[in-house]
């Protein structure tokens, strides 16, 4: 396996920008899957849409917004310049992209979760005088774990694999932006770097193997702990 | 307890509509399936919003559509013993006994888990997931549970519709003991007349979601003598079980009956149909039943037709059924001596 320097670092960013966008998106995802799944309101079918857009937009499109919406002259963008901050072109641009694509993704997954407890479970913790807070920690937050857990996985498993839109908010800059797809993508076009190439795939596979037995270690082990 | 329902909810074609007042200790909520018992649990736990009336327990106003006033279930301190006994999945049988108590406010806190451990019998049972117990035990945890909560009001929601009859009725002395040692006040809700008849001294009959009926199990039982496939259901405790000759004999108060069906267990129950009964003037010469009991007529109802003949035997209660015509040829009267002959395989064991 043939790695340059450059796609090591590759490798290290891809993974820092999905454990990122992963950890920054658990709490909302998380949030919104319990105000879809318990709470009555109005709007509610207008946030189901917003949150899944993404899964059916393309990667380029949604790029293309956050660079609106973050560029200098973009409704946050400008916000955050006049506070000194800069996202566009940095590492925390591919978080943020990957974290937009993902969190259908993990929303989906812990909704999964969130429906399939049994409501009088809920009811019951009400009646024996836990509030709605104390409910979501104590009962809803660890049955739920399953659904976080999937959704966690799909949604880095998603950010490793992340592109269309990175590459619009991100660039593609060895060293400070370059993930492995981005890297990937660099190697393909040039015909003398399919070896480059192959070796990155390889990195790849290797991680999202390794993410996908985690997933289900950490499931099996949840599992024994509640049969205990 | 003085619990005061006045309301009203709709639920698409449903409309509940109940008012009553409830001051008994162990009132029984009797109804078909989708008759509203369900519906007023939760209205009177606070799950559900009526949509109109008020509901008041000792003095204060859980719900009033008038007064603008609703308290929150969690802050009701009505615990509820569900059907199913939704035990925390992801907590031990201890972590889901001590969840109400630990959400108790210390001055409320007037049941101790140890007292209640004890009483339930749960010490073998702390340790374990939850996942691994019996549905009896998962239900007596699901009782636990509730009652160390410290409510001021237990409601059951046919919390044994869901076991056999041979766990449901080893599960109903533990529910009567709520009420008995440990003084809570609930609310049975259940469609079987023999589970109100054993936990219950008091009945709102619900039926279409209105309350058509404020009686008692033994009444309703006597009421539906007549229709009821199986008559009036007597039901005994006996103790002191003794093997003879296939048999066991019971005490029954200072009588000793022949059963069949018996049990090597201190205490028994048995269910005896009223119409397993036979009645005698006269003393018979010779008879196949094994049990023959020298009876007073204490009382005497109607139920459509029939005539339920209450006996004393040594002073045990015993409810026979026999029809208007036998009740006037044998010249029946309350004061007058009868003998009641009953087959020793007549009496079913139920715990």
């Amino acid at each position: 396996m043939l790695l340059a320097p450059e796609d090591i670092t590759a490798i290290w960013l891809s993974i820092k920008v999905a454990l990122t966008a992963t950890a920054l998106s658990l709490p909302f995802g998380f949030t919104v899957a319990w105000l879809i799944v318990f709470k009555p309101f109005r709007g509610k079918v207008l946030l189901e849409v917003l949150v899944n857009l993404p899964l059916t937009l393309p990667p380029v499109v949604i790029g293309f917004f956050l660079l609106l919406l973050l560029g200098k002259n973009g409704w946050i963008g400008k916000l955050l310049a006049e506070s000194g901050i800069t996202l566009i072109f940095t590492w925390k641009a591919a978080v943020i992209a990957s974290a937009t694509v993902g969190l259908p993704l993990l929303v989906r997954s812990i909704r999964i979760g969130m429906e399939s407890i049994d409501r009088q479970l809920i009811d019951a913790s009400r009646t024996l005088g836990a509030h709605w807070y104390d409910t979501l920690f104590t009962i809803i937050l660890p049955l739920s774990l399953r659904g976080i857990l999937a959704g966690s996985s799909l949604m880095f498993a998603r950010s490793l694999g992340e592109f269309g839109a990175t590459i619009i908010v991100a660039g593609n800059i060895p060293g400070i932006t370059q993930t492995i797809p981005l890297a990937i993508y660099d190697y393909a076009s040039s015909p003398s770097s399919t070896t480059m190439a192959l070796s990155l795939c390889m990195v790849s596979v290797l991680i999202s193997v390794s993410v996908l037995f985690l997933h289900e270690w950490l499931t099996r082990k949840l599992d024994r702990s509640r049969a205990l | 307890m003085k619990l005061h329902i006045d309301i009203e909810k709709k639920l698409g074609a449903f409309s509940l509509q109940v008012k009553a007042d409830v001051s008994c200790e162990r009132t029984g909520i009797l109804g078909e399936s989708g008759s509203g018992k369900s519906t007023l649990m939760h209205l009177v736990s606070g799950l559900m919003q009526p949509d109109k009336g008020e509901i008041i327990l000792d003095d204060q106003c859980l719900f009033s559509s008038f007064k603008k006033n609703n308290i929150s279930a969690e802050q009701r301190r009505i615990a509820i013993v569900f059907q199913q006994a939704m035990l925390f999945p992801h907590l031990s049988v201890k972590a889901n006994l001590l969840y109400g108590f630990k959400r108790c406010h210390t001055e409320n806190r007037l049941i101790k888990p140890e007292t209640l451990i004890d009483l339930l019998k749960l010490q073998p049972l702390l340790q374990r997931g939850v996942e691994h117990l019996s549905g009896g035990e998962k239900q007596r945890v699901a009782l636990g549970r509730a009652v160390l909560a410290n409510p001021r009001l237990l409601l059951m929601d046919e919390p044994l519709s869901a076991l056999d009859d041979t766990l449901r009725f080893q599960i109903i002395p533990y529910l009567r003991s709520v009420s008995e040692e440990l003084r809570i006040p609930y609310l049975f809700i259940s469609h079987s007349l023999t589970e109100m008849q054993l936990m219950t001294d008091q009945i709102l009959e619900i039926k279409n979601g209105r309350c058509i009926n404020e009686t008692t199990a033994e009444q309703l039982a006597r009421n539906r003598m007549a229709q009821s496939p199986n008559g009036y259901i007597n039901l005994l405790h006996l103790s002191n079980p003794q093997q003879e000759s296939g048999l066991y004999t019971y005490k029954w108060g200072s009588n000793t009956l022949f059963v069949s069906a018996g049990k090597h267990a201190e205490q028994s129950l048995f269910e005896l149909s009223s119409r397993e009964i036979i009645l005698f003037k006269k003393h018979p010469e010779a008879i196949s039943a094994r049990n023959l009991l020298d009876c007073r007529v204490a009382e005497m109802f109607d139920s459509d037709g029939r005539v339920g003949v209450v006996l004393s035997a040594n002073g045990e209660k015993l409810v026979a059924e026999i029809v208007r015509q036998a009740a006037d040829e044998l010249n029946i009267t309350i004061g007058s001596t009868l003998f009641a002959a009953i087959k020793a395989s007549s009496f079913r064991r139920l715990a």
